[in-house]
């Protein structure tokens, strides 16, 4: 059985949304600019109507405000979804995502639990002005006490957000913001994988690329053009920045003895440091070639002229898939 | 500023003030003696707690001293099934709604972060990182809101909450975006600040330049200041403004003029930013006298005060006693709800550190009484 539609991941969303509410009239909306305007990318639209403002509000302009807050909610047995409205704003609520959030849980001795997830649309790509295209995942995924997800497709930020929604912790939802608009299919019967969960997207035998959130689409137009040049790529979408499904990454590893890992944030300190230090340990011997980094710099995200430069791309991905052949 | 207590213990009420006062005409000895004993229990625990510290038992302690009539007074005018946010120095109000001083021990010994049930007691735990806990507070009273628990006129239905917090506290943004949040959802709430007027080594006029209750109002909070050494005058400002909070008058603030008698914490010397008069001009204000003074005056003869004194000892040979009897924690405590759904990470590294102290022969928690050297306390 299944039950087919096509939506954008922007869509999805919308609609996993919309789902969890219809599910549990625990679930509560809230952010800058969610309510009759939609959100500035409409991921909330429509959801004012059919829900009514007990259920999804405007918050002030204020994001430690907006996620204390729903700390506080969280508390009363609500179960809050926060909407950050761009990456490079999640900032100023920095102190309580780190140090309530994420240990209340620890510190009640888990009399408390803490189903709070905060959505943030993050990443660059959109020729926005500065603070609108960061990926700021490694400082959460660095954080005990917190989960971070990122879907690539529409399938996944249909069931992931529902997913994040019905967990017990505190989940950071990253959303590819420039594929917004990538349309997909969506199984809506379909019981999904868990959130924490990789996926092999192409199966390869030569380099296994493992990415996440909006470089999965980039993975796997370098794998097609390398397909031309007679080298089978491996795409895994990690989705779980935190934590990190390192056996199905290793398993891939063991098989093609080459690893790249792409994102768009800088490398340094970052989910790829992370990985390529993990499979040095698990596949130590499998390994023909060092574990490549793809990223962007290790500079404050770029003007929007420049931003072409700094996202990593396909022919960075080649490049790598060239060095890691070489050896 | 709202007094009914004067400093001689007469009972006093200006005109302006007749609501509060008319809370404390409904009061009975019963509710008098029992304010009186809780503050002094309060004041012999945290001495005790002190002394503790100082004798290399607790990690740290954070004094109240000074403090008891804002932190007593206060936490009998919430009702019973309110919920408090406390900051890190309420252990007065702690006792007002039943947590067990031990756990307080525990957390500033060391043994953990806390720990108690704040469902079961309503009183969350303390935090930390200042003014962290207005936003929860302000989230939790929203969600009375949603709930339909604000404003029907039922006393079985209708909440508030409150939240306590410094006077340093205050300058934090958190705080601001309590009031805003809070104005602006109409929130069945109390903001009580307990200005002792130094914040560690800064006084109060580094965190504001206005009166500390006037802080809330461009929010569209109102506020007002209490002595917060008068006992009465805090039980009557806090009934009636969780009273109003929980009939749907939205939030309050309540700045409650205090000092701090004691340090900041067992880490900090007072005597090198504050004058030794200014200390001697507080302590002579001290909120058990007063109150002592007004019982006295109310007829209650020296017995009460003997049964109270013997009580306050018992109670710190008590906690003594647990004190060197409190067990350390086990390793799992470390690993054990991090997430309250299983996580491969944490879950490796228990059993990594778990396999490592096995190999060691095993980590066992220091055995109470290992290091019981006694200290000539009474045990």
């Amino acid at each position: 059985m299944s039950n087919m539609v096509e939506l954008s991941i922007a869509k999805a969303i919308n609609a996993g949304l919309k789902k969890a509410m219809q599910d549990n009239d625990k679930v509560l909306v809230f952010g800058e600019d969610v309510a009759r305007l939609g959100g500035v990318f409409r991921v909330t639209e429509g959801l004012l109507d059919e829900f009514g403002e007990k259920r999804i509000f405007n918050s002030p302009i204020a994001e430690s405000g907006i996620v204390g807050t729903a700390i506080g909610l969280a508390m009363r047995g609500f179960r809050p979804v926060a909407e950050i409205q761009f990456d490079g704003f999640i900032y100023p609520a920095f102190n309580q995502i780190v140090s309530q959030l994420a240990k209340l849980t620890n510190r009640s001795e888990g009399f408390l639990q803490m189903p709070v997830v905060i959505r943030v649309p993050y990443g660059g790509g959109i020729g926005a002005v500065e603070h609108h295209s960061e990926s700021p995942e490694a400082y959460f995924a660095h954080t005990a006490g917190l989960r971070v997800v990122s879907p690539s497709n529409a399938n996944d930020a249909y069931w992931m957000i529902q997913q994040a929604i019905k967990s017990p912790d505190p989940v950071l939802f990253f959303e590819p913001k420039r594929r917004y608009w990538q349309k997909g299919q969506v199984d809506l019967d379909q019981s999904p994988i868990g959130m924490h969960q990789a996926v092999t997207l192409k199966p390869g035998k030569d380099v296994t690329i493992a990415t996440y959130g909006p470089m999965v689409v980039t993975a796997l137009q370098a794998a097609e053009v390398a397909a031309q040049e007679g080298i089978n790529i491996e795409v895994i979408d990690i989705r779980s920045m935190s934590p990190i499904d390192f056996g199905h990454i290793a398993e891939s590893v063991k098989k093609t003895g080459r690893l790249i890992v792409a994102h768009e944030a800088g490398t340094f300190v970052s989910i790829s440091s992370e990985i390529a230090a993990k499979m040095s340990e698990l596949c130590f011997y499998y390994l023909e070639a060092p574990v490549i980094r793809v990223g962007g710099f290790d500079v404050p995200y770029p003007a929007a002229k420049l931003e072409e430069l700094y996202l990593p791309d396909a022919d960075r991905l080649m490049e790598a898939v060239d060095r890691v052949l070489a050896y | 500023m709202v007094q009914l207590l004067t400093l001689e213990g007469e009972f006093s009420a200006a005109k302006e003030y007749a609501d509060y006062a008319e809370l404390i005409r409904d009061l009975r000895e019963a509710d008098f003696l029992k304010f009186y004993r809780d503050m002094a229990r309060i004041r012999r625990f945290d001495n005790e707690a002190t002394a503790l510290q100082r004798q290399g038992q607790m990690g740290l302690w954070v004094p109240a001293v000074g403090q008891e009539a804002a932190q007593i007074g206060s936490g009998h005018g919430v009702g019973p099934n309110d919920h408090i946010f406390p900051s890190y120095r309420e252990h007065g109000v702690a006792i007002t709604h039943g947590v067990d001083l031990m756990s307080i021990v525990k957390m500033y010994r060391g043994v953990n972060h806390g720990g108690w049930n704040p469902h079961e007691t309503r009183f969350h735990l303390y935090s930390i990182v200042l003014g962290t806990q207005a936003l929860h507070a302000t989230g939790y009273a929203m969600g009375l809101n949603f709930e339909g628990r604000v404003g029907t006129g039922d006393p079985e239905n209708d909440l508030a909450v409150i939240t306590y917090f410094g006077d340093g506290a205050t300058a934090e943004g958190d705080i601001s975006e309590a009031f805003l949040f809070a104005a602006t959802n109409n929130t069945p709430q109390v903001f009580f600040c307990q200005n002792n007027q130094w914040a560690i080594s800064s006084p109060v006029g580094t965190q504001t330049k206005v009166p500390l209750y006037k802080r809330g109002e461009g929010f569209g909070v109102p506020g007002l200041r209490v002595d917060g050494n008068d006992v009465l005058a805090c039980y009557a400002v806090t009934k009636k403004h969780m009273d109003d909070a929980r009939s749907g008058k939205g939030p309050t603030l309540i700045e409650a003029l205090t000092y701090r008698i004691g340090a900041h914490t067992t880490s900090d010397d007072p005597s090198k930013y504050r004058d030794a008069a200014e200390v001697e001009y507080w302590t002579a204000r001290d909120p058990l006298i007063r109150f002592e003074k007004f019982l006295r005056k109310q007829g209650i003869g020296q017995e009460f005060f003997d049964e109270v004194a013997a009580a306050g000892d018992l109670l710190a040979a008590e906690v003594r006693e647990a004190t060197f009897a409190m067990a350390e924690p086990e390793l799992d405590l470390m690993f054990d709800h991090v997430y309250s759904d299983p996580h491969p990470l944490v879950a490796e590294q228990k059993a990594w550190l778990k396999g490592y102290e096995e190999s060691l022969g095993g980590h066992t928690p220091e055995t109470p009484g290992d290091d019981s050297v006694n200290y000539g306390g009474t045990r």
